[in-house]
């Protein structure tokens, strides 16, 4: 038997008492900040759900063409799509859709201002990777507890517990995006008087663009995937669906609920990944 | 006053520098600084002075600290102590924003692996400087088309740098810095990555954009042979320290140890140096009014077997020994029908040039000053000299004796002190003087 040093109970009780007393006073504080947010999430919800299935389709393929510059392609993309609504998923794979874009959107507008703090200043970055490592290997169900109780069942809760998972990619590799620019294309920049709010517009980021659209392309990845966690506390949508095919042990809602997730992952990553090729190919040197 | 002032400029690499700068500046060396305290020596006590309108080289091989030098000038590296005094102004003292405004006005850069933006058309790459500036977009436009076209790429503006090949990504580079109209331009090694023969093209336009444009230029390069083709002057610097500093001339007819010896080992020098330094001086000429006998009796004291005849400054031919002794026995009154027509060159021309004409012709050569006048006759014995690479020695034995060299005697009608081509060479001429007793 290992000596018992620090007496775990009251380490638990401690953190308890600790996460008690913020659901007790800070509760109302928090979800009244997370208003917004849940006000344009369902916005968006309902948007998506109600506008007509071919338009959300139409949309997709000009997206998909906007990004990659390519027909085949971008009718390849609608295509999925259509097959989505054909398996009978189309609400279910709306309502996660907006979930998704909602998450995604929060750890970009997060995780590149984080990205390049990091990239600016060491001591930020040498705090910063140890909490994203915590972030990516703690198992999501430990801070859905706390997240739950103080925000309750529902949307907002599966989308902070999508974030918390999802960012890092995206902080990651803007960090490491900025970090590889090349220095003489920097230094030449410098060299002409450029501020350094000039040097990040104009030469930092751009640079870094392919990096940071693989991270974006990876946090959406990881989005999705976490689609059937989020259905647990009360998110809707095709993660739900495969919640209710384990519960009942219904296969073959299961897994077509499965494959609904599939397809939109492939959706996102395709156009993504697309963007990020398109300026990588025209920026190469 | 010079353009740019650099006043004992030393800095060191490491955590704190300041700590053992004190000992640095009472002669650490820089083995005994790293193994003491982890810091680099970069440089050591720099101070040069660069002129308006020149073209000043900064030479010396990898680590040796010539690229730490040249960031100094527009601070892209912060020295450790010392001064740069750019029109009097130092610029170590501008705050932030004083040297972003120093850099786009009054510096601009060119640099060895071009630094171009890889996401902007060719167009805005030249345009950047203004851009950053706050110029508007259709004048910077106007502004970078123009000076594309000066760099010879009129037509690739909307190309993207990966689509252009390196000399050309060099030449947006170049343009760029023109483009902002700043005074002095820095080089950093600007044309090694290319392949030699876009070199030699973009050397030939860069000094014709200097012949016309007369910025200050200050150029780093680990090519002695780009240093003497495009310097004013050269520093040539070693371990951070600066260990000889001149015009081309200077380095290449006396360097001052075996460091800058062994850099000149591989040069070409008859393609560096000329006709000019070739020379020597003239200390007897005849004219055309000269007796035969008078100059009968100068040639026979010297032991000369021809000398230069004087048509005021201008070379109006060669008096040879024998011909001059019949004239004195059929006692003609002058020299003047007796004159020979005599090869001359140019200062300027090459030294490989030279060789030629002297491997074709044993006949001498007279050389004269960019208008025509006469400085004095070509010696064999130098030309050979000069181009071997062993450096220069005192020579006593002079061409097998074969070719005569100049008179040598102190006539006081001497073209040649009149004439300043070679007034650098104090130390050479001396030796002119000896080959030129032996003959």
């Amino acid at each position: 038997m290992f000596p018992e040093i620090i007496s775990s109970r009251s380490v638990r009780d401690s953190i308890d008492g600790f996460v008690d007393y913020l659901v007790m006073n800070y509760a109302d504080g928090l979800n009244s900040m997370s208003e917004p947010i849940l006000a344009a999430l369902v916005w968006l919800e309902q948007l998506l759900r109600n506008a007509p299935w071919w338009s959300i389709i139409i949309l997709t393929m000009l997206l998909a063409y906007g990004m990659s510059r390519r027909i085949a392609f971008s009718f390849g993309m609608g295509a999925m799509l259509f097959l989505l609504g054909a398996m009978g998923l189309w609400d279910a794979g709306m309502q996660t859709l907006s979930l998704m874009i909602m998450a995604t959107g929060l750890s970009i507008i997060i995780g590149i201002p984080m990205g390049i703090l990091m990239s600016k200043f060491n001591r930020f970055r040498s705090v910063m990777l140890p909490v994203l490592d915590v972030m990516q290997t703690m198992p999501s169900f430990v801070y859905l507890i706390p997240v739950v109780m103080l925000f309750g069942l529902g949307k907002i809760p599966a989308i902070i517990a999508t974030v918390i998972y999802a960012v890092p990619p995206v902080i990651r590799l803007t960090d490491l995006g900025i970090r590889l620019v090349d220095a003489e294309v920097l230094e030449a920049s410098r060299a002409f008087g450029a501020s350094s709010t000039q040097q990040l517009f104009g030469v930092q980021i751009p640079l870094a663009l392919p990096n940071i659209m693989a991270g974006i392309n990876q946090t959406t990845m990881m989005a999705l995937s976490m689609v059937v966690i989020a259905s647990m506390i009360g998110a809707r949508g095709l993660g739900y669906e495969v919640l209710l095919g384990i519960n009942r042990l219904e296969v073959g809602r299961g897994l077509l609920a499965g494959l609904g997730i599939v397809i939109l992952a492939v959706i996102f990553d395709r156009i993504t990944q697309s963007y990020g090729k398109r300026k990588q190919i025209r920026g190469a040197r | 006053m010079s353009k740019i002032e650099v006043r004992n400029i030393y800095k060191i690499f490491g955590k704190h520098p300041e700590k053992w700068l004190e000992a640095v500046k009472q002669g650490m060396s820089k083995e005994e600084l790293l193994a003491k305290s982890q810091h680099t020596l970069g440089l050591k006590d720099i101070s040069l002075s660069i002129e308006e309108g020149s073209i000043y080289v900064i030479m010396g091989l990898s680590g040796s600290g010539k690229s730490t030098l040249i960031r100094h000038f527009n601070r892209l590296i912060e020295p450790t102590s010392g001064q740069i005094l750019v029109d009097g102004t130092d610029v170590t003292q501008l705050g932030k924003k004083e040297l972003e405004k120093f850099r786009q006005k009054t510096m601009s850069m060119v640099f060895q692996r071009f630094g171009l933006l890889p996401h902007k058309t060719t167009l805005e790459n030249a345009a950047y400087g203004l851009n950053v500036q706050g110029v508007g977009k259709a004048k910077a436009q106007e502004t970078a088309r123009y000076w594309l076209e000066q760099v010879g790429l009129a037509g690739f503006e909307n190309q993207y740098p990966n689509q252009l090949s390196g000399g050309m990504q060099q030449r947006v580079g170049l343009a760029r810095a023109l483009a902002t109209d700043a005074e002095i331009l820095l080089m950093d090694e600007a044309f090694s990555a290319l392949d030699p023969l876009i070199r030699r093209e973009m050397q030939n336009q860069l000094l014709e954009l200097q012949s016309r444009l007369n910025k200050t230029i200050v150029f780093i390069t680990h090519d002695l042979d780009e240093a003497l083709r495009l310097g004013n002057r050269i520093a040539i610097l070693k371990d951070g320290e600066l260990i000889q500093e001149g015009t081309p001339e200077d380095i290449l007819l006396s360097p001052n140890n075996e460091y800058v010896e062994a850099f000149l080992q591989d040069v070409n020098r008859s393609k560096i140096l000329n006709a000019g330094h070739a020379v020597n001086k003239t200390r007897l000429a005849l004219t055309m009014r000269t007796r035969p006998a008078l100059a009968l009796e100068r040639m026979k004291q010297y032991d000369y077997q021809f000398a230069p005849v004087l048509d005021g400054n201008l070379i109006a031919g060669i008096l040879h020994l024998s011909d001059t002794e019949q004239a004195v026995r059929s006692g003609l009154r002058d020299i003047s029908s007796l004159v020979k027509d005599i090869i001359s060159v140019p200062a300027s021309t090459g030294l490989d040039a030279v060789l030629t004409h002297m491997l074709q012709s044993d006949q001498p050569v007279a050389v004269t000053d960019e208008n025509d006048e006469f400085i004095g006759m070509m010696s064999r014995a130098k030309v050979v000299e000069l181009v071997t690479t062993d450096t220069p020695s005192t020579d006593n034995g002079n061409g097998a004796g074969s070719d005569p060299e100049n008179p040598d005697s102190a006539s006081d009608d001497n073209p040649a002190e009149k004439s300043a081509n070679t007034t650098d060479h104090t130390d050479n001429s001396s030796q002119a003087d000896d080959t030129g007793k032996s003959a």
